[in-house]
């Protein structure tokens, strides 16, 4: 017989169960739901960081299109110790802007630089890097290797601009240097007079052609194509004139060099980890 | 059938992917050996009418219309050459003031509409209003046309028109050195060229030019007076063969300079260019430009001038050197212009050439523009004769 003691004692404990059980976990419950969420948050957390990382090379103040003004000066950074040549740049490159197919004709393109420990530097872009880049098998030990993906520098001083005779090639007042193929007398005097061989003859157009940073792409806030296919992140793209724009992070925190500075140029593709070996 | 002339070797080295077509062919090489001809002819010309060389009379309007041969035919290459021709006027209508290549139109201009034109009319004048007179027919209008109505010839007139004919030549030197300076600019202002990028670039373009105008002369003077029966002046080709030579040897001094200077410096582009001389540019540079186009034939006219030779054979030494002048300058335009683009930018390779033969920027095209100003001369000839046999007739006697 259970006594009347027990009995209250019994049902004192159901009571404070139930209470327990509608105010919603006990330690138990809390312990082992709280074990659960710990993959899911850390799942939830790194893609938050990732979603961040890829979102905070888009400028900030460029979400829709509109007039360029001179609050803006784009430019490009790329870390060659990030590139890993897979050429996908180049290629999103000629699909987005429609560049003729074919070796010759290139906006971006991706140089392998082979250095051995003797003997001279083997540089090689077998179109462009699209494709890849073959095995290549070298006598000499080799020192280091690595890419460079290239482009036009849209430089700040650009000499093609000052050699057209038109004025065809401009640039624009946020900072890229772009060919009004309605104006352009092809002339090639552009091609000439650009140091970094980023400027070829349009075979149909029959007008000079070059890289825009995806003018169409950018003045409506999204990235280059090139940048944004690069699987490594490797290139930057951002607006010197914001702060918060993560090519400023970039600068600050990499050893940077231009390309052929000594021509006074002033190149806005900045270069992470350059060889001296790069032209 | 195309592109029939390969160059040399394969490529070498890495050149960027853009670079693998030339920008600038064979009508580029054309464009300033023309404007090259029409800067010397004029500054011979310059030579007897300001500087009083009165040996040259024979040839002095002869230069005259030989420059204004070549000036009708020089921009037509560059034309030619326009990924777009239809828009070349672009340049005149809204030129970029920064660049060099926009300022030919007003240079052209310049120098085609107040020097040549003006300098020619005006010495021409009464001998047109005088063959609007004798003449019947058609071209009695076409020199009454000519004379723009000013038919004035009592000797005021005359002594004005040699006045202003004089002061158009005094004006027309310094635009000649401009014209053909200019063009050296085009090239030496290239800073991402090194085979360009030189300040001498200009100034050596203009010797060359002096040189290459001065034997143009000679020789076209020379093969005239072969079609006409006529005897040649040997006083004037003797002098104009004297200040042939002082034109060479500035002209190779200059050249000498550049690549001495060059080679001193030793910048980072001299390995390339020393390759690029060496595996690319050994026929055009070493053997026609500097030996059989340069020294060979100022040891001729040095020979000539200087050495004691019957005439006949004097005449076939000036002849022979001047040929050989038009083929060392026409190399040096070629080394230049070509050469300048067959080494990449990167430094570290090598590029090839090929001429295509047919179409506009062919070989065929290029020996048309090269034989248009010989005809032009021979209508602006039959025009307006620039004979002077009366002149030296009368000196002679």
């Amino acid at each position: 017989m259970i006594s009347e003691k027990e009995k209250n004692q019994n049902s004192e404990e159901n009571v404070s169960e139930k209470t327990e059980s509608k105010k919603g976990f006990g330690r138990r419950e809390f312990l082992d739901a709280f074990l659960k969420a710990i993959p899911a948050g850390m799942t939830l957390l790194t893609f938050g960081s990732w979603n961040n990382k890829l979102h905070a090379q888009t400028p900030d103040d460029t979400k829709t299109s509109r007039p360029p003004t001179d609050e803006n000066n784009y430019a490009m950074a790329v870390d060659i110790s990030k590139c890993i040549g897979c050429g996908r740049c180049a290629n999103a490159c000629k699909l987005e802007n429609h560049v003729p197919i074919g070796p010759h004709t290139m906006r971006t393109w991706v140089e392998r630089y082979v250095i051995p420990s003797e003997g001279e530097v083997v540089v090689d872009s077998p179109n462009g890097g699209i494709d890849g880049f073959p095995d290549q098998q070298l006598d000499a030990h080799i020192l280091r290797t690595f890419y460079v993906p290239k482009l036009c520098n849209h430089c700040a001083n650009p000499p093609c601009v000052q050699v057209c005779p038109v004025g065809a090639t401009f640039q624009t007042k946020d900072g890229v240097v772009l060919v009004d193929e309605k104006y352009c007398v092809g002339c090639r005097y552009c091609i000439q007079a650009c140091p970094y061989g980023a400027r070829y003859m349009h075979p149909e157009k029959n007008v000079a052609d070059k890289c825009t940073f995806c003018y169409h792409r950018i003045s409506k806030g999204m990235l280059p194509a090139c940048v944004e296919v690069c699987p490594t992140q490797a290139r930057v793209f951002g607006d010197l004139k914001k702060r918060s724009s993560p090519i400023h992070h970039f600068l600050r925190f990499n050893p940077i060099r231009t390309l052929k500075p000594e021509l006074n140029t002033r190149p806005k593709v900045f270069y992470a980890n350059a060889d001296q070996e790069v032209r | 059938m195309d592109q029939v002339i390969s160059a040399l070797d394969p490529f070498t080295g890495f050149i960027y992917p853009n670079e693998y077509h030339l920008q600038w062919e064979l009508l580029i090489v054309l464009y300033p050996y023309l404007t090259g001809l029409v800067a010397g002819a004029f500054i011979l010309a310059s030579l007897e009418r300001v500087f009083q060389v009165k040996a040259l009379l024979p040839v002095y309007r002869l230069a005259l219309l030989s420059a204004l041969a070549f000036l009708m035919v020089a921009p037509l290459p560059l034309m030619s050459h326009l990924g777009h021709p239809e828009r070349a006027l672009e340049m005149l209508a809204t030129p970029h003031t920064t660049s060099a290549m926009a300022m030919f139109g007003f240079v052209y201009a310049w120098y085609l509409m107040v020097v040549l034109l003006v300098e020619i009319w005006f010495d021409y004048r009464a001998d047109i209003v005088h063959l609007s007179n004798s003449t019947k027919g058609v071209f009695k209008y076409v020199y009454k046309v000519l004379t723009l109505g000013a038919t004035d010839v009592s000797p005021k007139a005359l002594d004005f028109d040699d006045k202003a004919g004089k002061l158009i030549t005094i004006i027309g030197i310094p635009s000649a050195f401009m014209l053909h300076g200019y063009v050296g600019f085009i090239f030496g202002s290239i800073k991402a060229n090194p085979w360009w990028s030189s300040v001498l670039m200009p100034i050596v373009f203009l010797f060359s030019a002096i040189v290459s105008g001065m034997a143009a002369v000679l020789l076209i003077y020379m093969v005239t007076c072969m079609i006409r029966w006529k005897p040649i002046d040997m006083s004037c080709v003797n002098k104009l063969s004297e200040f042939l030579i002082y034109a060479m040897l500035v002209d190779f001094t200059l050249e000498f300079l550049d690549f001495i200077h060059r080679l001193y410096e030793s910048e980072e582009s001299i390995h390339i260019l020393g390759q690029l001389i060496a595996d690319r540019l050994f026929l055009s540079l070493v053997i026609l430009q500097v030996l059989i186009g340069g020294l060979l034939p100022l040891f001729g006219l040095v020979m000539g001038r200087f050495g004691k030779l019957p005439d006949e054979l004097r005449r076939m030494v000036y002849f022979i050197s001047c040929v050989l002048i038009q083929v060392g300058i026409f190399s040096m335009r070629w080394n230049v212009v070509i050469g300048g683009q067959m080494f990449s930018k990167s430094l570290r390779g090598l590029t090839v050439y090929k001429v295509h033969m047919l179409g506009f920027e062919g070989l065929f095209a290029a020996i048309g523009f090269l034989i248009l100003p010989l005809i032009i001369l021979t209508v602006l000839v039959k025009l307006l004769p620039p004979w002077v046999d009366k002149h030296s007739e009368k000196a002679a006697a």
